[in-house]
Order: structure tokens, then C-alpha cells, then sequence
């Protein structure tokens, strides 16, 4: 899966946690102070990339995950090793 | 030597509740931390909570609202003859509540013991007394979830400031013709023991909000599943879904993946908070003062917090 086929797939479940429109899912944004998406939505956000990419992302990973871009190469990084 | 004989089925037959008299909003809190309404309601769904005044104790609370549960299905304290309350927050370990809530009823010299199983511990209570009535050792339990969290919140964290409340609720278990208490699916997940805890006397109750609510989002509703299976009613079938009120988002997601369409699910928490162990009667109690689930019905309670424990059940609203 290409890096932008991954950010699509991320602004679709961002926009249904969290109301974000998926033209603002850039790859600098940051899901806090740029797109408003609270801790919780985080964990609902995690929870719906799992499935929807089939990775696991631990909440000690999650907190690292600053930007669109950060979450990107991160599932991006944990398919090559699945 | 002898055995005790016991009831074929247990129920609960009445209800009881108490809500302290202060209502604290949420613009009440935004004066002392920094926090807003939208920000409360949108993330944990608490609109407004009740806290216990200086002087109004859990074993006050509890008796209050095991007065009105044992006054509701027409009993004397006399016909008490196990005392069960479920709580998390006395202020001393020694002595336990039920006694003292016994005798503040006038149930004389009944068995009476605490339940600390944190917010699940109302269910956990429910399961014993029914436990208690089918083997003989009860006839009449009185259970109550009774809770002071105010004493354990630390007021200027405005992750948990904003969560707890004060309150009681209460049932009595008796016995039954018929089944009317399902079996319980319960357990614990002690590898998590340090996400919600009060590490000691002197410290407030601290919780990982992020693991918590990850774990209650994916953990519960195969359990809640287990319940209405063990027990034979189809989530579909469920006229009411009561949840332990620990947060709004955690009981829609909960409500929407066990698909119990036709239930009315109960959300409390925005005029209680989290009371922990008396979330589930508080709530129970209101929905069966509105009319919103007739007597007999198949209801859903599913209490969990921390240890971590967890526990579900269909019981038959009284």
C-alpha cells in the first residue's frame, strides 16, 4: 500500500471519528493542534487504523504520533514487517 | 449433619437510590481548573454531577438508598438477612460498611460484607446475593453500591475532576419461581492493575486514560455478548442496556457493537458523573422511575473498572 493510499485511508476514519474533512489530512498537520482531534478520538483513530491496515499500534507508539505524516510512515513502516 | 436448602431462582425485587443534594455543573468546575462545558460533555458526556456534602458519608448514602430499596419491594428490615455493599472509597479500610449499614437500618445482626470490585462491584454484589439465595445461605440480600469519590478526586487534575460523582443505589435479592438473574460473565485483568489506582492513603485516584479507554472500547462488548448468550436473550431482545457510567463515548461504542437495537441504554452519567459501583443502580433506579423499562423486562447490566474487573449480566427489571 503506497504512503498515499494510507493517508486516504486515514483522513476516511479520521472524518468519521472526529468530523475532519479529509482535504485538511496533509502530512503536516498535527491531529491535536492543527485538526482538533482530542486523546480519546486518538485511541478510537488507533483502533479503526489497526483494522483497517492490519497493524497494531501500542498506545506508547500512539503517543509518538504527532502529524499525518508521523502516522503514515508508521503503518507504513509496520506493514513492511507484517 | 444438615445442608441449607435454597429458593429455585433469585430476583431483584426493588430498588432504592440516593443523590446528594449538590449539583455541580460544569462551568462550577471551569472556575477552579481549566476545562469547559462543550470539552466535558464532548469527551467524558458529564453534564452535570451530584457531590456528598462534608458530612454525608458512604454508609450515610448507602443506607439512604437501602432504606428506600428494602421499602420499595414491601419488606421489613427484619426479612434482611445479608447485608452486601459494594464501594471503593471509605475513608479507612476498618470497619467495613455493611455493618454499620445494617444497624443504621435496624437489620439486626445480619452477615454483612464489603464488595471491592471498583465499578464493577454492584454487579459482582448482584451475583453473590443471587448465589446466596439459590444456595440457601439468604433469603432476602440487600446490595447496595454506595460511592464517595469526591474525597478521593484530586480537584485541580482536570482529567479527573471532570469524571467522578457521589451517590448510592441499592437492591434487595430475593427469591424467585422463575429465572430472573442470568449468569454472570465476569473476570479481571490484574496485568493492568496500575492503569486506575490510588497508589496510597495520601494520593488521589489517577487513571491512563488512553489504555482505559482502549481496553473498554474492544474488551467489554465480547463479554457483554457472553452474558446475553449465557443467559439465553438475544442483545436484540434487551429492553434496556445499563452500563457502568464511566463515560459516555465508552457506553455508545459498547451499545453499538453488541447490537442491542431495541434497548434504551441508559446514560446517567450526564446528571450523575462516574459513581463507580452505584452507577448501575443510580441508573437502573431512574429508568425504572421514568417508565422507560417495564417489570419483567431483560436488561443488561455490565459493570468494569479498575483492578482491572469486569462483569455482565441479564437480569429481569423489577
Amino acid at each position: 500500500m503506497s504512503s498515499d493510499d494510507i493517508r486516504t485511508g486515514l483522513a476516511a476514519i479520521l472524518e468519521e471519528v472526529a468530523g475532519v474533512l479529509p482535504a485538511d489530512v496533509t502530512p503536516d498537520k498535527s491531529f491535536t493542534d492543527d485538526l482538533d482531534v482530542d486523546s480519546l478520538s486518538m485511541v478510537e483513530i488507533a483502533l479503526a487504523a489497526e483494522e483497517k491496515f492490519g497493524v497494531k499500534i501500542p498506545d506508547d507508539e500512539l503517543a509518538n504520533l504527532k502529524t499525518v505524516g508521523d502516522a503514515v510512515s508508521y503503518i507504513e513502516k509496520a506493514q513492511a514487517v507484517a | 449433619m444438615k445442608a441449607p436448602a435454597g429458593a429455585p431462582y433469585a430476583r431483584i425485587l426493588g430498588l432504592g437510590e440516593h443523590r446528594p443534594a449538590a449539583v455541580v455543573s460544569n462551568d462550577d468546575l471551569a472556575a477552579r481548573i481549566d476545562t469547559n462545558d462543550q470539552w466535558v460533555r464532548e469527551r467524558v458526556g458529564v453534564v452535570t454531577r451530584r457531590i456528598a456534602g462534608p458530612d454525608e458519608s458512604v454508609v450515610d448514602m448507602a443506607a439512604v438508598a437501602g432504606g428506600k430499596a428494602i421499602a420499595a419491594c414491601g419488606l421489613q428490615a427484619g426479612d434482611i438477612d445479608l447485608v452486601v455493599v459494594a464501594t471503593c472509597t471509605m475513608p479507612s479500610q476498618i470497619p467495613n460498611a455493611a455493618a454499620q449499614v445494617a444497624a443504621r437500618l435496624g437489620i439486626r445482626a445480619p452477615g454483612a460484607f464489603d464488595v471491592n470490585a471498583a465499578c464493577a462491584g454492584f454487579v459482582y454484589g448482584v451475583t453473590t446475593a443471587a448465589s446466596a439465595v439459590v444456595s440457601g445461605t439468604a433469603r432476602h440480600v440487600l446490595v447496595v453500591g454506595a460511592e464517595k469519590l469526591s474525597d478521593w478526586t484530586d480537584w485541580d487534575d482536570r482529567s479527573t475532576a471532570i469524571i467522578f460523582g457521589d451517590g448510592a443505589g441499592a437492591a434487595v435479592v430475593g427469591p424467585s419461581p422463575t429465572p430472573a438473574i442470568g449468569p454472570v460473565a465476569w473476570g479481571s485483568a490484574g496485568d493492568m492493575a496500575d492503569t486506575i489506582a490510588v497508589a496510597d492513603r495520601r494520593s488521589y485516584l489517577k487513571q491512563e486514560g488512553q489504555t482505559v479507554f482502549r481496553w473498554a472500547t474492544t474488551a467489554l462488548a465480547p463479554v457483554a455478548r457472553e452474558a446475553c448468550e449465557l443467559a439465553g436473550v438475544a442483545p436484540t431482545e434487551l429492553a434496556a442496556f445499563v452500563p457502568h457510567q464511566a463515560n459516555l463515548r465508552i457506553i455508545e461504542a459498547i451499545a453499538r457493537r453488541i447490537g442491542a437495537d431495541q434497548a434504551v441504554v441508559a446514560r446517567d452519567i450526564m446528571e450523575s458523573g462516574n459513581t463507580s459501583s452505584a452507577s448501575i443502580p443510580l441508573a437502573l433506579c431512574r429508568m425504572v422511575e421514568r417508565g422507560e423499562v417495564a417489570s419483567g423486562a431483560p436488561v443488561l447490566i455490565l459493570g468494569f473498572g479498575a483492578g482491572l474487573t469486569y462483569a455482565g449480566q441479564v437480569v429481569l427489571c423489577p
